[in-house]
């Protein structure tokens, strides 16, 4: 096997190799002893603290599935609402009137240069504000208000991206059989450009997953995060025990998206059906800053 | 208008999360880069540990990392990175728990800026007799790292954002003060502006020059 950086290795290469792999295999077995060690000392390893999340229910009834609910509807909210304001603006964006792609193109790099939690901080006040929505509904309320202003800017620029992603052609030819601006627009190309962008919007699901944790951390939403704490008192102090729970839920949800995303993704870019332009879990980084511009039309076909 | 400003210190606040920044920047810079080495090296222990840590640390929110270093890390381990009061611990395992997340995010930017250059580059250097020092510094990396501006910006300006969450353990960052004063002053509207004008001001230009620098180094295939 060779690739960009080494040839296919010779017997020299696999001695170095051997070598190598010894000397990494004794660097990671003294940093995980290290770290068994100072579990094992606090009493963090003990069954008593591990116990409740393998054997009976209470825990997951009372704290984590409660919790759990609460990040996948906050996420689930957020992202319903997202993405039809996301393909307003980003149709906008692509708008011939000046008047209405500049404010639009303005809005959406404005809430992507924001931080998430400030935009949530700004809604938890102005529904005390100004709005009469009960104490409790009002986290909810502010963690999904601050994760659709976000994200419907991000998946704005997606949206801009798939539509930039299909081949010329396809305008051309709709204008070719006399089609109005609107009509290219709805029949012809938002179809395929939904179908382009399906792997990043699910891409994007795993952000805004990961940005619910803000709402149970600093704003008392209670979420799988907000679970930690009592938790970990009530259980006596097995803090290790519960982040270690949470984590590998988090990573277990989140990853089943990634997986799927990219499995879309080659699904997508394999099909007859479509123009062949995809959008790739690749793009979402690239699209979640500002300054970054979406590829260039008439992509697509390579010739 | 702005008489609500005075008695917090807005610039103190602004300068602990440009701290934050530019401290988890070069960390993570760091540690992302031995990660990316590993994960393009030819060993297979490495790729394998390389890549165990990006899907982890990827697939968990900053929030919990950030948290888990104040809660686990120092309350229940008693790790205090040689810092002795609260407000010094906090920042340092905020800087610490940044590190850890963003390094996942560099390592891909890095991976992807060398696959980025053809594999044929490469081939035609052996060919010609270059040895692996040669093909590496000469060849691959200087392409490289042209195609990597553009990644690691992006990178940078979500790790500008990502400082906020450091509020989560009571670092004195700019979310947190703006939090303070949403609580003790009725001018949510004004005090929201300054705050996301001075994030506007961090974000902005970073994103616009190295946007540019990044497409002007950039090798066009």
């Amino acid at each position: 096997m060779s690739s960009l950086l080494y040839d296919a290795p010779g017997p020299r290469a696999k001695r170095r190799n051997a070598l190598f792999t010894v000397l990494f295999l004794a660097v990671l077995v003294a940093v995980l002893w290290w770290v068994y060690k100072s579990l094992d000392e606090k009493g963090q390893l003990e069954w008593v603290k591990w116990e409740p999340f393998f054997s009976g229910s209470e825990a997951w009834t009372t704290y984590i599935l409660p919790g759990l609910k609460n990040t996948l509807i906050a996420a689930a909210l957020s992202m319903l609402l997202a993405l039809p304001l996301g393909a307003v603006f980003g149709i906008a964006r692509l708008s011939d009137h000046t008047w209405i792609r500049i404010p639009a193109g303005a809005i959406v790099e404005f809430f992507r240069a924001i931080p998430v939690l400030i935009l949530m901080i700004f809604g938890v006040a102005l529904y005390s504000e100004y709005t009469d929505v009960s104490s409790d509904d009002r986290p909810l309320y502010a963690v999904v208000t601050g994760l659709v202003l976000y994200n419907a800017s991000v998946l704005a620029e997606i949206v801009r991206a798939g539509i930039l992603s299909l081949p010329k052609g396809q305008t051309e030819a709709a204008q070719a059989i006399g089609l109005r601006k609107t009509q290219t627009m709805t029949s012809i190309l938002l179809p395929q450009a939904v179908t382009a962008m399906l792997p990043a919007i699910v891409s994007q699901l795993v952000v805004i997953v990961k940005d619910t944790a803000l709402g149970g951390a600093v704003l008392t939403f209670p979420d799988l995060i907000a679970a930690v704490s009592p938790m970990s008192s009530y259980y006596g102090a097995n803090t290790i025990a519960s982040f270690t729970v949470v984590a590998v839920i988090f990573v277990a949800i989140n990853f089943t998206l990634t997986s799927f995303a990219s499995w879309l993704e080659r699904r997508l870019r394999r099909s007859k059906k479509s123009t062949g332009a995809v959008v790739g879990v690749e793009a979402i980084e690239d699209l979640e800053t500002v300054g970054h511009a979406p590829p260039e039309p008439g992509g697509g076909i390579k010739e | 208008m702005f008489d609500f400003l005075e008695g917090y210190d807005l610039l103190g606040a602004f300068w602990v999360t440009v701290q934050l920044t530019l401290l988890s920047a070069v960390g993570s810079l760091f540690w992302g880069t031995l990660l990316a080495a590993m994960r393009v090296g030819p060993v297979p222990l490495m790729r394998g540990f390389g890549a165990a840590y990006v899907n982890i640390v990827r697939n968990i929110p900053l929030t919990v990392i950030i948290l888990f270093t104040s809660l686990g890390l120092n309350q229940t381990l008693g790790i205090s990175l040689g810092a002795h009061d609260f407000d010094s611990i906090n920042f340092r395992l905020a800087v610490l728990g940044l590190i850890a997340y963003t390094s996942a995010f560099v390592c891909e930017a890095i991976r992807s800026g060398i696959n980025t250059v053809p594999v044929g580059q490469a081939e035609a250097a052996r060919a010609v007799g270059l040895n692996f020092t040669q093909i590496l510094t000469l060849i691959v990396l200087p392409q490289a790292f042209r195609s990597v501006v553009g990644p690691l910006t992006n990178v940078l300006i979500a790790l500008t954002k990502n400082t906020t969450v450091a509020a989560a353990i009571g670092v004195a960052e700019a979310a947190l003060l703006m939090k303070e004063m949403i609580e003790n002053e009725a001018q949510l509207l004004l005090i929201s502006a300054v705050f996301a004008f001075g994030f506007l001001c961090l974000t902005l230009p970073t994103g616009l020059i190295l946007g540019w620098v990044g497409k002007k180094v950039a090798v066009k295939r």
